[in-house]
């Protein structure tokens, strides 16, 4: 806050026009982070926090780097030789390129979900069961405890329990969704990456996964990638605008879409010309 | 961020633009409107003038469409645009204004009506019409200029408004005190001082009510609420902290 207003109440004084969170509240912590693809820059020198049991939403336009930094938290580069990464990312104080850190391992701490909802071809109860299989849970009873944990909380299971073993493919685009979000959920992740989750879905689908966003915080760190900002608006604690592979703002939602401290975060969010 | 008069123009969408320049059309006709009711109301307060003071009286409807207009319009645009940032900060700044400059103008024709009182009671001038015409000057000027505050966008205009508020609030307590004199001193003037103190009142509002449409000034402009400060915490130094 300027000196100038410290004598004005607290009331009328501004929030915090740059989000900063302790070490301690932070469930990601990136420093300096640049990358290019192919000698590119995509990201420049990036530092932020992201607050964990939030939901951190990353908007800009098309090719701004927001689904590069997306990608980045679970280490999604790594199969693309072309891509050179600067800085680190920490995750729970733990760089996540760090010699002892297992891909498969990040990967379950930090699940993902893409635009298109991308179900196995296999039945509903094996598309949750998938990861937990893999994990060398054998028993029937404890998968089927899981299976049904895990689609409670993507608000699925009343819709699904009577056709466990009908092919996933025969629910609906939301429903499918929502069944890719309970596959990630069941190995029990920290963090859950959504790189627009709702963007190929109808508006009463997308609702119900906003709704989903909103209930999971409790429990996990939440990270948008959205191009709708209203969407951004409605779901998110925490914006971080970004533009050209910099961040150029990051707040609290409330602040960020009533009163950015940039112009051309205004003129992002409002829509004005440059 | 502090934005100027030209921002609300500069979306992609020309339709937009042409909707939020409307909001700011019609409000500043509306504030015309209502500046012309208070003017009208004074002038026929100080001259007798009852054909006048009907006519306020009459208008008075015209105001409350107006605000029932601008309001729909701001409604829609919420609904139609989800405005943002500085945007939103317009439409509410606007619905706001509407809600003020309505009351002006009911205080515009509780003027009138007193006017026409005194005129029927025709004792000739009654006592505190000096203040009265002192004190209305000031409260015009204040509406005159939270009005070109908002036309421009300046927040310094607007805290001078809020300055000229305190100035009034202690002339009307002044005037006051010596109207109760009076009416000690002489009881049969009762009836018609208690008239004029009514239109003190009622001018005393109104500076109120500009003092209000000054804030929202500051508040469209700065993003910073600045209503239940006291006027001399507020200086410019405090508004230029805000970038």
């Amino acid at each position: 806050m300027p000196a100038t207003l410290s004598h004005v109440p607290a009331s009328a004084a501004p929030a915090p026009t740059v989000a900063e969170f302790t070490e301690a509240e932070s469930c990601f912590d990136i420093r300096d982070l640049s990358l290019a693809y192919d000698g590119k820059p995509a990201l420049e020198a990036l530092t932020l926090r992201i607050p964990r049991q939030r939901v951190t939403a990353f908007i800009g336009p098309s090719g701004c780097g927001k689904s590069t930094l997306l990608r980045a938290l679970n280490r999604l580069h790594d199969l693309n030789d072309e891509v050179r990464r600067e800085g680190s990312i920490l995750l729970e104080g733990q760089d996540i390129h760090g010699p002892g850190v297992e891909v498969a391992e990040l990967r379950r701490r930090v699940g993902m979900v893409f635009q298109t909802p991308n179900p196995f071809p296999m039945s509903i109860y094996d598309n949750v069961a998938f990861g937990v299989r893999l994990q060398g849970v054998k028993r029937k009873r404890q998968l089927d405890e899981i299976v049904e944990w895990a689609l409670d909380s993507a608000a699925l299971w009343g819709e699904v329990k009577d056709r466990l073993h009908s092919s996933a493919w025969s629910l609906s685009g939301g429903q499918q969704q929502r069944l890719v979000i309970a596959r990630t959920l069941a190995v029990r992740p920290e963090v859950l990456l959504l790189d627009e989750p709702a963007s190929a879905l109808d508006p009463i689908s997308t609702l119900k996964i906003e709704e989903l966003i909103r209930t999971l915080k409790s429990r996990l760190t939440l990270i948008l990638v959205t191009h709708n900002m209203q969407q951004a608006a409605r779901v998110s604690d925490v914006t971080a605008f970004l533009q050209a592979g910099e961040l150029i703002e990051y707040a609290a939602t409330d602040t960020l879409f009533t009163n950015p401290r940039l112009r051309r975060t205004e003129d992002y969010i409002t829509g004005r010309m440059h | 961020m502090e934005i100027t008069s030209e921002t609300h123009s500069q979306h992609i969408s020309k339709q937009f633009n042409h909707e939020l320049e409307e909001l700011k059309t019609h409000l500043m006709a509306m504030g015309g409107q209502v500046e012309k009711q208070v003017q009208d109301a004074i002038h026929a307060l100080l001259e007798g003038d009852t054909r006048l003071a009907e006519e306020v009286c009459d208008n008075d409807q015209a105001v409350n469409d107006m605000q029932i207009k601008i309001d729909e319009e701001c409604t829609r645009v919420l609904a139609r645009r989800q405005p943002a940032a500085s945007d939103l900060r317009l439409v509410l700044a606007v619905i706001r204004a509407t809600s003020d400059l309505e009351r002006i103008g009911d205080e515009a024709s509780k003027i009138a009506r007193n006017a026409l009182a005194l005129a029927e009671a025709g004792r000739g001038t009654p006592k505190g019409v000096i203040e009265v015409r002192h004190i209305s000057e000031h409260v015009r000027k204040m509406v005159r200029d939270a009005l070109t505050a908002f036309a421009r966008f300046d927040t310094q205009l607007a805290l001078s408004v809020a300055r000229e508020d305190e100035l009034v609030d202690n002339e009307y307590t002044t005037a006051m005190r010596s109207l109760m004199t009076f009416m000690m001193e002489d009881p049969r003037s009762i009836s018609s001082i208690l008239s004029v103190m009514w239109i003190l009142r009622a001018l005393e509002r109104i500076g109120d009510h500009a003092d209000n449409l000054a804030e929202y000034v500051v508040y469209l402009v700065k993003g910073l609420d600045i209503r239940h400060i006291d006027a001399d915490k507020l200086d410019e130094a405090a508004l230029k902290g805000k970038g």
